[in-house]
């Protein structure tokens, strides 16, 4: 075992099968673009019955009465249930962990019961031979409301004279929490300047391009549940279903085979997926539901939605001395289940100000329910707006004494060699890079040149602007995450991995894949490690009877926790089939290795196959000394201990026109330079990281659920709901540096987020810097054209 | 109560004749293919907007989600399936190769605004060929790998023009 300690050659171009660090296309990818992928959607099963759900058109009204006579004459529909049926199967369940303070969010039942909440919320569910003709039925289901006063606006939730929306909590707050390190007041009296903003964060949502889907195929020969999902976490999934369907857990298979996109929409609990299954429980059949877009709009986890006050006090050098928010949030009538609606603003006070070093620091955050969907973990949960609060302030402080604002940066990042320390609010951090970072972004970005382009195109009245900023991501989450608090959310990943008869290599592993790359990210560590070609190894996931327990992927942890238990089984293997080389080929272990799928002499003499060597082993056992422990599986696996999460950091600008006459945004560049230590496929890294910028840039710019005064939503669609498209989108221009995270040998932190928490920032910094010879600022995302013309005076 | 009718039409997909299929008037083409079994159409919207669910139907890139399966009775139609040109597998090459495709649920769509753009032999600079793939929604590349493998399709196939 000693070799599993050892420092590993990580990538070491001059090593055969070398493939961590390179940029192998993914074997998946092929089958993909023909058509092949196996989505949800694309499974039939014999008998096989679909639902419509018929859902509140109301966002706070009481269910007086629910009339399902006329629906029930439509030919092909086989069955209409309520709560009244489904709750004999399907339990309900609560948004709350016990580790973050008192959170309080009362039961939430799969279809609503007496009350509907929120427009779109499922009120009885219609079963049919085609899911046209269940739609069909949907419309004839009667339901009789009792208007209620929808609560809406997250600032005046707390208001005396604003409807509760749960009476029992006796007002509309969830959760509140406050950080204070340091004396802020007195800080701010030392001042030299102090700066303040406002900023607001409208809803906007995932848009997936496939939407949420589930087949559950209940087997009453074998009384087991079998579950097709396009989720991110099986087995959490597993332990869920199980619970709330009263089902022994070892009898719910979850499957997850492609999945058309997730971004933490598809690793939450919804109610129209656990009705699926209590409908295919209580038909003892097999039962698909696949949301529409509009459903997606309207049901999906919306997220953001904050209104967040900051505060910056700076010594006269230019120091920071003090940093304070204020977050108010809005979460929709329930906290989802099972990680809560408490975590993106958990992430807001712990990641604010958390790039620089900042002596005294207070945060407070306050969630408050509304009748609207609800709220829950979306790509980058909480960056975003700690990301932009933090580099607004800092820009302004810059400004007004004066300083450029990459040497304001300079002076405040916290050092690159004084890790290990902490965030402003006292969060662990270790193997970071802003300094350098930095550096690399300002030389990438040529700011004299950038200058001058802003000087020359102001004279001919053109208005553009740069911006430049940090920040720090959330990866790799230990048990402080989730498990601590109560949920059934592993933190811990498995692999398990074997030499089969044909030589070839088989992993599974507990991480899944929803594009990222995770099968060939897999395949690249195992071959490496094992010294085999990438294409001996195949990969199995997303089934919780094939593969080891685990997390799954979600939080930027697939590679820094699953990768580390792919390269751990690998090394164990390795060692297994040096041990029976040893003694077939008779020769001491130290004189062999494993190189493109061969045992090799490392003198030169002649070598074995893994093939032949599987074949003996599985076939000629009978061959070898009896006694030999001839172990062709192994298996390990890995979470992170010591931190509660491994921090990366990034710097990121971008160039922006802003036209005054229109008020529209053009993104003309956009830089990135990130740090995730070990990359295992640069290309893979460099395509999250595009892909994140650009669903930020959606988020700064564009994406909107509108609600009109009574709760309705009124963009439901993607002709009206805004998302970028590839002609508004620059090239983004990525780089690296590197520094390994000391917690695993892989070294690998996550990178799926970056881009996502940090460009919001980025552009409305940008955005106000070409607006400063024009004596205004933007501070509501998106920042569309109209917002802009209002900030000029003109509209 | 009846809601839709029935109707008899035949089409030619992917070189094979289809004749007398039955189909709801009111079934869009896109779900009438893959009730065929041509799961490579994905339906992203339903509503014209994403692009999810192009096919050719006489060599021309249409929705399908906005077409009814009755007004492409006696057409031509190529889903993802049939998209097996050289040309076209240079294409696919260029997207493996570029990583165009994360989940790859938009790639079909993708790859027959491609088959048009490919079609015009001539070459476009990346801001031309955003603007024409700017009908097709992509939520996982952030667009810039599909350029590059649009780009370089164009090298490779239409050399020197
Ligand atoms: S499904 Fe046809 S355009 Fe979106
Ligand atoms: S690759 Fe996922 S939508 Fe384009």
């Amino acid at each position: 075992m000693d070799d599993l300690n050892q420092n590993p050659k990580l990538g070491s171009a001059d090593r055969p099968n070398s493939y961590i660090g390179r940029n192998v296309p993914r074997e998946r990818a092929k089958k993909l673009l023909e058509g092949k992928g196996k989505y949800v959607d694309d499974i039939l099963l014999p008998r096989m019955v679909h639902l419509s759900y018929v859902r509140s058109p109301l966002a706070h009204a009481k269910i007086k009465s629910i009339n399902i006579e006329n629906a029930k004459k439509i030919p092909g529909v086989l069955n209409i249930f309520t709560i009244d049926d489904i709750e004999k199967v399907c339990s309900p369940w609560q948004g709350v962990l016990g580790h973050l303070g008192e959170m309080r969010s009362p039961s939430q039942y799969p279809l609503a019961k007496d009350v509907v909440r929120w427009q779109g919320e499922p009120v009885a569910v219609v079963v049919a031979n085609k899911r046209a003709v269940a739609e069909d039925a949907s419309e004839l289901v009667e339901i009789d409301y009792e208007d209620l006063d929808a609560q809406l606006d997250m600032e005046t939730a707390m208001d005396k004279s604003t409807k509760v929306i749960h009476d029992d909590l006796g007002n509309n707050l969830f959760w509140t929490r406050t950080v204070n390190q340091g004396d802020v007041s007195e800080a701010f009296k030392q001042a030299h300047i102090v700066e303040e903003v406002t900023l607001d964060f409208a809803r906007h949502t995932g848009v997936t391009l496939e939407t949420r889907a589930i087949v559950a195929d209940w087997d009453s020969s074998e009384e087991r549940m079998t579950i097709y999902h396009n989720g991110q976490a099986p087995h959490m999934m597993q332990s869920i279903i199980a619970k709330h369907l009263n089902i022994s857990e070892g009898l719910v298979r979850i499957i997850s085979c492609d999945v058309g996109g997730s971004f933490g929409i598809k690793v939450h609990v919804y109610p129209d997926e656990m009705v699926t299954v209590a409908v295919s429980k209580l038909l003892k059949r097999p039962v698909k539901f696949v949301a529409d877009r509009l459903e997606s709009y309207s049901t999906d986890i919306h997220s953001r939605c904050h209104k967040i006050s900051g505060k910056i006090g700076v010594d006269d050098k230019g120091k920071i001395l003090a940093f304070e928010i204020d977050d108010l949030s809005g979460i929709g009538p329930f906290s989802v289940y099972p990680r809560t609606s408490a975590i993106e603003t958990n992430q807001v006070l712990n990641l604010s100000a958390a790039s620089y070093v900042v002596p005294n620091y207070k945060a407070k955050g306050t969630v408050v329910f509304q009748n609207k969907t609800p709220m829950c973990q979306y790509r980058a949960v909480g960056h975003p707006i700690a990301v932009a609060i933090t580099e607004a302030l800092v820009d302004k402080a810059a400004n007004s004494l004066g300083i450029d604002r990459y040497e304001f940066r300079k002076r405040n990042l916290i050092p690159d060699n004084s890790y290990p320390t902490k965030t402003p609010s006292g969060v662990p951090l270790e193997d970071l890079s802003h300094q350098a970072c930095i550096e690399k972004l300002k030389d990438m970005m040529n700011i004299p040149e950038l200058e001058k382009y802003k000087k020359e195109s102001l004279a001919i009245g053109k208005y553009k602007g740069f911006s430049i900023i940090n920040m720090v991501e959330v990866t790799n989450p230990s048990p402080a995450f989730y498990g601590v608090g109560g949920a059934p959310i592993s933190s811990q990943d498995g692999a398990s991995i074997r030499l089969e008869g044909s030589g070839a290599v088989h992993i599974s592993t507990s991480i899944t894949e929803q594009g990222q790359g995770t099968e060939a990210v897999m395949q690249q560590i195992a071959a490496d490690q094992l010294g085999v070609k990438v294409d001996t190894v195949r990969v199995t996931h997303g089934d919780t009877d094939a593969t080891p327990y685990g997390g799954g992927t979600w939080a930027s942890r697939g590679v820094g926790i699953g990768g580390e238990a792919v390269l751990k089984a690998s090394r164990i293997l390795k060692e297994n089939i040096l041990n029976i080389a040893a003694v077939i080929m008779q020769s001491e272990v130290n004189n062999l290795d494993v190189q493109d799928d061969h045992v090799i002499r490392k003198d030169g003499g002649e070598g074995i196959s893994l093939k032949d060597l599987a074949q003996i082993v599985y076939y000629r056992g009978h061959e070898l000394p009896p006694g030999t422990n001839a172990e062709l599986i192994a298996t390990a696996s890995f979470s992170i201990e010591g931190v509660p999460f491994v921090f990366t950091n990034s710097a990121m600008g971008c160039l922006v026109d802003v036209d005054i006459d229109t008020g529209l945004t053009k993104i003309e560049k956009f830089w990135a330079v990130e740090d995730c230590g070990t990359q295992i496929n640069p290309k893979l890294v460099e395509e999250q990281i595009r892909g994140g910028v650009v669903q930020g840039i959606g988020g700064a710019l564009y994406e909107e659920c509108i609600y009109d005064e009574m709760g309705n939503l009124t963009n439901g669609n993607m002709a009206d709901y805004l998302v970028p498209m590839a002609y508004e989108m620059p090239d983004i221009i990525v780089d690296h540096v590197t520094t390994n995270s000391g917690r695993s040998i892989l070294g690998a932190k996550g990178a799926g987020e970056a881009g996502t928490g940090g460009a919001p920032g980025a552009i409305m910094n940008a955005i106000n810097d070409a607006l400063i010879p024009l004596n205004t600022e933007v501070t509501s995302q998106p920042i569309t054209p109209e917002k802009i013309l209002k900030a000029l005076g003109k509209i | 109560m009846s809601y839709s009718n029935n109707v008899k039409i035949s089409m030619v997909i992917n070189n094979e004749n289809y004749d007398d299929l039955t189909v709801e008037t009111r079934q869009h083409l896109g779900d009438f293919l893959r009730d065929l079994g041509f799961k490579g159409t994905h339906l992203g919207c339903e509503q014209g907007a994403c692009g999810a669910c192009n096919v050719l139907v006489d060599g021309e890139s249409v929705r399908s989600c906005l077409m009814l399966a009755v007004q492409a009775n006696g057409k031509n139609i190529t889903t993802v399936e049939g998209l097996n040109s050289s040309e076209m597998e240079i294409v696919k090459d260029c997207f493996v190769k570029n990583n165009a495709m994360q989940c790859g649920f938009c790639s079909s769509g993708m790859l027959m605004t491609t088959y048009e753009i490919i079609k015009s032999k001539r070459k476009y600079s990346r801001e031309e060929i955003r603007e024409m793939i700017s009908g097709n929604y992509c939520r996982c590349t952030g667009y810039q790998a599909i350029v590059d493998a649009v780009e370089d399709s164009l090298n490779k196939i239409n050399v020197g023009t």
